[in-house]
């Protein structure tokens, strides 16, 4: 259908993920950057203004967008597509990490641990999470709304202090400095020699590559995997059901929708990705003390939903790479704009006017990392733009990046006629 | 307002275990009044005083909720910078101006002073409400609750930066007068004079209980007012009020100051025995408003009275807890009595799932 971009002639075509070739050839093209990121290649780096990652200090951070794309889409589905609030996404997350600690970690006097491979462990940490997801579901049901919120937040203390507990530090580990976490090298079994290397730099095939570019291939992989599970319980008979009870649970019911069976098949599903993202971001970082899944965290993914817009996976995507490389940008602003204190011209009183860097400056920015008082840090302030960010687009653009995106689109997909 | 329900097997089971649960503790408290009566009476005044702390904040976020229909996460922002314009007047800028043979700690701030500052610092929090309701929930009215809900917990990101960075390298005294002193009641006065066994009640349990007292009164008598009518009014329904004639931007206005104005209390009495032994904002005074949460939900959200006897039973169920059941502490972990609260919240939950005495919402096809 030519030039018809809303017109569908049956239920399947309207269902379908790429419905145009213009989807399909942008999502061709998106693949192949995404597969192409990691690596320097000899031609692209000649562009202008095209860089590929090569082995820089952005991979990490873009691989940890992918593993917070992976649990964002969890509590999409839960509070996106089946509209139940919750605030304890971190728990979940917390549950799916010590999950996959306790199956594919190295047993030591303190933690336990059973060194079994990645398609043992990775799975698993979504079956337990969802497992107590589940356990929850039928406390989660009889509340609406704001309760439901409260109560989930109140896991993510009752969460951290369980992993503090003599027993529950046999699964977090020290308090202080957590527990190592399995990594993402694959084994057929607990061979010594891992079938594939993701943990160390080495050969690949033919070709050299870093921990950090094998990392994010592997991440990369699993996460469109999981986007593409995602889109497709949203499209199929189950993803319906959550919408509708979204959208009016009795009149769901009426229609013949077992409301607690599907209420309990949300929270499920929700925490299943909130734990295989929560084992992936354990496994990334390495090592992570049991208070890392606190509130800050679940109000993260809170972020990420509302910034990318509440109910759509692109969103999710979108608000991912916002909420986690923003902050980063702007520590990159920062340091450059360090680095022009000294020169001429604008950049230089713009640097003077924003920055502090001893006593007797008045910017609103301290260099110093540490430094307490007035001008706040990068940090603070970016905790503080975080803030303020959740709030102008709540206030501004409720449909978040994805309701930016739309009228992007539909500007062009409705042209001349676009107004 | 009964209906076909899937099978939920919580219901039964929960108000049953409760009743037991209930039985159970009164019976062990009646055990414990016989044969350690001292260890009961501090532990019921403890509880007192932090209960009647929980209630004061649960006020906060009952009289916001009734009014806007927002539970406001910002709540322990709030707490924070409030107490922080308290040591700001007090301390720094000695707004106290004589220092006083006070009979409780010394040499310290006058009475009069501190009371005045603790006046004005009340008043810049109450504009502090103001002024966050005016710029961020004003234009929020008629989005989803939860989206507003959210708002506040970037409300509470942006004050705690602020408020955190202020206290980071040290801690900010409030010069309270009563200090974190208190008096003995009961035991046995030895020969020199010094008194041993009695059970001790710090003065900030006291002066705890009376602000709380005088906080329900003033509100449950506002309540009786015409403003106080025109807010219940916009509670019920807001646009039904609009048509009436209620100005219901200053209903939501009144809300937010009063909800700013009782956080800053509970910010100060934060500070202070149960709850912290320095008497000086650190970062974990904003914590008082997550800890009063389970007694806000526990009571109803949307319930004064609630408000007070959710922040009753939960800080009594978390001194009893951190007193009774100290032998287990290895089992339980360390710091288990701040999770009591919690767990309370969802038995009580699962028994009524909108709080004691909080109004179900009315569900319509």
């Amino acid at each position: 259908m030519y030039r018809r971009p809303h017109m569908f002639t049956s239920y399947a075509s309207e269902a379908k993920i790429l419905s145009s070739t213009t989807q399909r050839v942008a999502m061709a093209v998106g693949l192949t950057v995404l597969v192409l990121m990691p690596f320097d290649l000899p031609v692209i780096n000649q562009l202008p203004f095209i860089r590929f990652l090569g082995d820089s200090d952005w991979l990490r951070p873009v691989s940890t967008v992918l593993v917070f794309v992976i649990a964002a889409i969890g509590l999409n589905i839960l509070a996106g597509v089946a509209g139940q609030v919750s605030l304890g996404h971190g728990f979940f997350m917390g549950v799916g990490a010590y999950s996959a600690a306790f199956l594919g970690g190295d047993a030591t006097a303190t933690v336990y641990g059973h060194g079994l491979p990645i398609w043992i462990w990775l799975p698993g940490a979504g079956v337990g999470a969802a497992l107590v997801g589940m356990l929850i579901a039928p406390i989660a049901v009889r509340l609406r709304g704001l309760y439901l919120a409260i109560v989930t937040l109140g896991l993510v203390f009752i969460g951290i202090h369980l992993g503090n507990t003599d027993w529950g530090r046999r699964f977090a580990g020290d308090p202080g400095l957590g527990r190592d976490f399995p990594t993402l090298d694959i084994r057929l079994w607990k061979e010594e020699n891992p079938l594939v290397s993701v943990s160390d730099d080495g050969q690949w095939l033919w070709f050299d590559a870093a921990t950090n570019q094998k990392s994010y291939l592997v991440l990369l992989a699993i996460m469109l995997v999981m986007v593409l599970l995602a889109k497709n319980i949203v499209r199929s008979r189950t993803g319906r059901a959550l919408q509708a009870i979204r959208d009016r649970d009795i009149a769901a019911e009426v229609m013949g929708i077992a409301e607690f069976r599907y209420k309990v098949i949300a929270f499920a599903i929700s925490s299943f990705f909130a734990g295989v993202g929560g084992a992936l971001f354990a496994s990334l970082v390495g090592k992570l003390p049991a208070s890392e899944w606190d509130l800050f965290l679940s109000v993260e993914f809170v972020a990420i939903l509302l910034i990318g817009g509440l109910g759509s996976i692109t969103g999710t995507i979108f608000g991912t790479i916002f909420v986690v490389l923003g902050p980063l940008l702007i520590e990159q602003a920062t340091r450059w704009l360090d680095r022009q204190t000294e020169s001429e011209g604008i950049f230089g009183i713009l640097a003077d006017t924003v920055l502090t860097e001893g006593p007797g400056d008045f910017g609103p920015v301290s260099t110093g990392t540490q430094s307490p008082g007035w001008p706040l840090n990068v940090f603070d302030w970016n905790v503080a733009l975080y803030g303020v960010l959740i709030i102008v687009f709540l206030i501004f653009e409720p449909l978040g990046l994805y309701g930016i995106w739309l009228n992007i689109k539909s500007y062009f997909q409705r042209w001349p006629f676009s107004y | 307002m009964d209906r076909i329900k899937g099978f939920n097997p919580f219901t039964s089971i929960g108000s049953s275990a409760l009743t037991v649960f209930i039985a159970a503790v009164v019976l062990f408290l009646i055990n414990r009044a016989i044969f350690e009566t001292t260890v009961l009476v501090q532990t019921l005044a403890k509880a007192l005083g932090l209960g009647a702390v929980y209630a004061i904040v649960a006020l906060g976020f009952v009289l916001i909720f009734k009014a806007t229909q927002v539970v406001n996460f910002a709540q322990g922002g709030l707490a924070m910078v409030g107490a922080l314009f308290l040591s700001f007047l007090a301390v720094d800028e000695h707004i106290p101006f004589t220092t006083i043979q006070n009979p409780l700690i010394g040499i310290g701030p006058s009475w009069f002073g501190w009371g005045l500052s603790v006046l004005v610092a009340l008043v810049f929090a109450a504009l502090l409400g103001l002024v966050i309701e005016r710029i961020v929930i004003r234009p929020m009215i008629g989005q989803p609750l939860f989206s507003v809900a959210i708002i506040t917990l970037g409300m509470e990101a942006f004050l705690r930066t602020f408020a955190n960075d202020s206290v980071r390298v040290q801690l900010r005294p409030l010069g309270i007068p009563w200090g974190t002193g208190g008096f003995t009641l009961g035991g046995t006065v030895g020969d020199n004079g010094i008194t041993t066994g009695g059970a001790f009640v710090a003065w900030s349990y006291v002066a705890a209980v009376i602000t709380a007292a005088v906080a329900f009164v003033a509100v449950f008598l506002f309540y009786r007012s015409r403003m106080g009518v025109a807010m219940r009014a916009v509670a019920f329904d807001q646009e039904a009020a609009m048509a009436n004639g209620i100005n219901v931007g200053l209903v939501f206005a009144i809300a937010w100051a009063a909800g700013a104005v009782l956080a800053t209390i509970g910010g100060i009495y934060a500070t202070q025995p149960p709850i912290a032994q320095t008497g000086a904002v650190q970062i974990e005074t904003q914590f008082i408003a997550f800890r009063t949460l389970p007694a806000v939900i526990l009571g109803g959200l949307d319930s004064v009275q609630g408000a007070l006897v959710g922040g009753l039973i939960i800080g009594l169920a978390e001194i009893s807890a951190g007193q009774y059941l100290s032998q287990f502490s290895g089992q339980l972990g360390a710091g288990y009595p701040l999770i009591v609260p919690y767990v309370v919240m969802i038995i009580g939950l699962l028994v009524r799932p909108y709080g004691i005495f909080g109004t179900p919402e009315v569900r319509r096809v």
